[in-house]
């Protein structure tokens, strides 16, 4: 299993055949879904299927579980259920305030003791869908030692600001915009949103490039074709991987003979550039390329 | 413990399978599966050991089968015990 979160893929939470196969397409973490993907006369048969399933199977990836909204009346059963399954992280829905997210911790650290986990073995990951979510972006993912990463809910959000939706998400670039500081400032993972028209290749490519020219390090994905895309778009090429080695070694060098400044190619190399060079050699390790 | 009322989990596509619970004095099983042959008295022990781990004296659990594995046979019959135990909400 790799360290990287370049893909979260949704799997419904009630359909055995997509469950069982979810880890062959080479997604970084699949995220079972008990939310928008069951009705909801089917709520507590995903919540039995997802169980009985990670009690007897463990995916190799990552593996998150998407619980119902606190709203609802299938979030505590939920949590219940999910916790003691030890899954990566629970994704909570229509995260706004701090306050959701510290309610679900609490509840969390009970379930964990009645399982007999360590307290904070299951982290949490929170999908805002709504102005307010936006607007408390950093309180949000500051809020819980558990939080490893904050998503937008774009549909839900586009909703909640009664936007007219574009095919390249215009109306949105603020939304991901702040989310992506937010995570940042917070050092927590920026998810990017969920693209859903998964035949529009193209459109989706370039989606993922710009998503990734703001900061975001994961894309959320619905569809298996959408992962080899995601991970085209975030592994380093060869060319950026020599570069990093290169810019490394040079910075390696002058560490040894106490240098102050350090060039490579006539070009001044700094802190950010350091650490944007071991950032890309942590991915291109990760994606199984040759270092 | 008996049921109180009929209740259905699961659905008729691959992999999975439909399972029908009745009230009934006692416990048996009834299967339809492409794989009975094989798998049948594995997949007939599973749903007995689900109902008696529910604490079920009686029903009538009728399975229709497409390929199931063990976890999702065992979660379709929790599922539809759950549901045959749960009181109508007026």
């Amino acid at each position: 299993m790799n360290s990287l979160y370049r893909t979260m893929m949704f799997v419904p939470g009630n359909a055995p055949a997509k469950l069982t196969k979810a880890e062959i397409y080479g997604a970084d973490c699949v995220i079972f879904d008990l939310e928008d993907a069951v009705s909801v006369k089917e709520k507590d048969a995903a919540r039995d299927l997802v169980r009985t399933f990670l009690s007897t199977y463990r995916p190799d990836c990552r593996v998150g579980i998407r619980v119902n909204a606190q709203d609802t009346p299938y979030y505590e059963e939920d949590v219940k259920a999910m916790v003691p399954l030890k899954p990566d992280f629970l994704r909570l829905p229509k995260s706004e305030t701090a306050k959701n997210m510290r309610d679900l911790d609490t509840f969390m650290t009970k379930c964990e003791e009645k399982a007999g986990i360590p307290v904070g073995t299951v982290k949490i990951v929170a999908t805002i869908e709504t102005a307010l979510g936006v607007q408390n972006a950093f309180e949000v993912a500051t809020a819980s030692k558990r939080i490893i990463g904050i998503g937008l809910g774009a549909e839900d959000f586009r909703t909640d600001m009664r936007m007219t939706r574009s095919e390249d998400g215009q109306e949105i670039l603020y939304a991901r915009n702040r989310i992506s500081l937010a995570a940042h400032a917070a050092g927590v993972m920026p998810l990017d949103y969920v693209y859903s028209n998964f035949k529009n290749t193209e459109g989706f490519i370039a989606d993922v490039k710009f998503g990734k020219m703001l900061g975001f390090t994961c894309k959320s994905v619905i569809h298996p074709s959408q992962v080899p895309l995601v991970h085209s778009v975030y592994d380093p090429t060869d060319k950026e991987v020599e570069h990093a080695k290169q810019v490394l070694a040079v910075y390696d060098e002058a560490m040894k003979k106490g240098s102050g400044v350090i060039a490579l190619n006539g070009k001044m190399i700094d802190m950010p550039m350091v650490t944007r060079a071991k950032a890309v050699l942590e991915y291109a390790k990760a994606s199984g390329k040759e270092i | 413990m008996k049921l109180i009322k009929a209740a259905m989990a699961g659905t008729l596509e691959s992999s999975d399978v439909m399972v029908t619970v009745e009230p009934a004095e006692d416990l048996t099983i009834d299967l339809e599966s492409n794989v009975a042959q094989q798998f049948g008295d594995s997949i007939k022990a599973t749903a007995l050991k689900v109902a008696k781990e529910m604490s079920i004296t009686g029903a009538s659990i009728r399975l229709i089968d497409h390929g199931a594995l063990d976890c999702t046979i065992r979660a379709r019959i929790e599922t539809a015990i759950k549901r045959a135990l749960k009181e109508e909400v007026q």
